[in-house]
């Protein structure tokens, strides 16, 4: 059963067991550092399809079916997916799974959704009200920047701040152990810190990074101190997509208000997922499949090949919307935390 | 103590890389110059063929017009205007640009509610201001010619 401790970390008693992960991504991505570890990579952005809200869809679906095909089971196995992304109305989850017939938990937290789906399975996993339930999430270049920015073959120029949402899907799936016939190393997860919104006043939308990085520091003070721990007790604490300006600014808050220092172990998926030499991203990746992509294809293959024990998975989500940032608001942001072990398998 | 939204701010701009302001610059005025230029040597094609004044800037218009609009099309306008920048986006061109990208990209979601409702997405705040400017102008340059 979950047991909460501290002030908001749920520990996992029964650790839910990851049996099987997928990450399907665009062309850019498969030309990044990580290309050759992705299940599928797509060199057509549409997909086949005629808008990249359906190449994004498919794109989720396809993560989840991969996904589940690797851990040996079907969708009808399934009991629920909790699945989520930046369209509105999250229509690129929704019509992603609609014909998979599993109970669906539709959620938002915008680039933080890798994170939030993977901790409410694990809960939802541990405490027995699913046998075996999906995680999953997808961004798409395209169609967020449709939605957010500008048309595609619009001239503008973009600030060195900005970061480039990922056309990416992940998907991962929890079961409870005993499954563990095979010997092979399952990555497990142990606790999970939901993120209360946390907002400094960035209104910026070319600089998400610097809005997201202080939920991700609140966040992250407040696992090690409701668990006891410091970060040197990880592996990895791997943050969403900050990029360039957030990963530095995160260094900075936690040492400066919790007298924590990450810089040692900390990494940023914004960073892993692209070249930002040769690619032309300026401060790193971004969007839920960021996050989801790098997490279910280079951090759970290197877990399973016994490279990493212990994560700390926090994806951060920047909350607002066109609406919002039109009128003036400042971006509230939110971290989840996800704690991912391999040392008990 | 906590930090605050003042000093946040304040970390967040030292953390900020700036735009590169010079190189931004010296790439507009290349970029736009050469623009321009393009568009004086067609003003002397055309009245070198005959046209007239007024025809031959109306022709040189259109021409730059369709130039940016073919280049949209097929995908080269943005990774021009990624190192041009204010240099192709103050002339003609960036506003042809702005009017033929969201033609291309609200495609989706049909000729009516999306090509036909957002073709002036862009376009649509400099036309209206632009025109409003002009009211003001006229009116200005009308009161003046009374005295």
């Amino acid at each position: 059963m979950p047991k909460r401790i501290g002030t908001r970390t749920v520990l996992l008693e029964n650790k839910p067991t990851v049996i099987g992960h997928a990450a399907v991504v665009g062309q850019t991505e498969g030309e990044g550092p990580l290309g050759k570890e992705f299940d599928r990579v797509h060199q057509d952005d549409t997909v086949g399809k005629a808008s990249f809200e359906q190449a994004e869809s498919a794109m989720q679906r396809e993560a989840i079916v991969c996904a589940l095909e690797k851990a040996g089971k079907t969708p009808a196995d399934a009991d629920f997916i909790l699945s989520g992304d930046l369209l509105a109305q999250c229509i690129g989850s929704a019509f992603g799974v609609r014909d998979l017939g599993i109970p669906f938990l539709g959620l938002y937290g915008a680039c933080s959704t890798m994170a939030l789906s993977l901790g409410l399975a694990s809960v939802l996993v541990d405490s027995g009200a699913a046998n075996l339930a999906v995680a999953a999430t997808s961004s798409h270049f395209a169609s967020a920047e449709r939605q957010f920015r500008q048309p595609l073959e619009y001239g503008g120029q973009r600030p060195p701040t900005a970061q480039r949402t990922a056309t990416a899907a992940g998907a991962t799936v929890l079961t409870n152990p005993p499954t563990n016939a095979t010997g092979k190393i399952r990555p497990r997860i142990a606790a999970v810190t939901f993120g209360k919104i946390v907002d400094l006043g960035i209104k910026d939308a070319n600089n998400m990074g610097a809005a997201m990085a202080p939920a991700a520091a609140d966040t992250i003070a407040a696992f090690l101190e409701d668990t006891n721990t410091k970060p040197t007790d990880y592996d990895l604490i791997l943050t969403g997509d900050l990029g360039t300006v957030g990963t530095a600014l995160l260094a900075e808050l936690l040492e400066k208000d919790h007298q924590i220092d990450i810089r040692s172990v900390h990494n940023d998926c914004g960073l892993l997922i692209y070249d930002r030499e040769k690619q032309d991203v300026h401060a790193g990746g971004s969007g839920c499949g960021c996050a989801a992509s790098v997490l279910n294809a280079h951090i759970l293959n290197r877990m399973e090949q016994g490279e990493l024990k212990k994560v700390l998975l926090t994806a951060t989500g920047a909350l607002m919307s066109l609406t919002s940032s039109l009128q003036g608001e400042s971006i509230p942001s939110v971290a989840h935390a996800v704690l991912i072990t391999a040392d008990d398998a | 103590m906590a930090t605050g939204k003042q000093e946040y701010t304040k970390m967040t701009e030292k953390a900020s890389p700036p735009s590169p302001k010079l190189k931004d610059t010296v790439m507009a005025f290349l970029f736009g110059g050469a623009i321009c230029t393009l568009g004086q040597a067609l003003y002397a094609l055309y009245t070198n063929y005959g046209a007239s004044e007024d025809g031959a800037k109306t022709a040189v218009s259109v021409t730059l017009v369709f130039l940016t609009a073919v280049l949209t099309g097929i995908g080269v306008f943005d990774k021009i205007a990624k190192h041009a920048g204010a240099g192709t986006i103050v002339p003609i061109t960036g506003f042809a640009n702005s009017v033929v990208s969201p033609a291309m990209e609200f495609r989706a979601e049909g000729h009516i509610l999306g090509t036909g409702a957002k073709l002036f997405t862009i376009a649509g705040p400099v036309i209206v201001y632009g025109c409003a400017a002009a009211s003001v102008y006229g009116l200005i340059v009308y009161l003046f010619g009374l005295y």
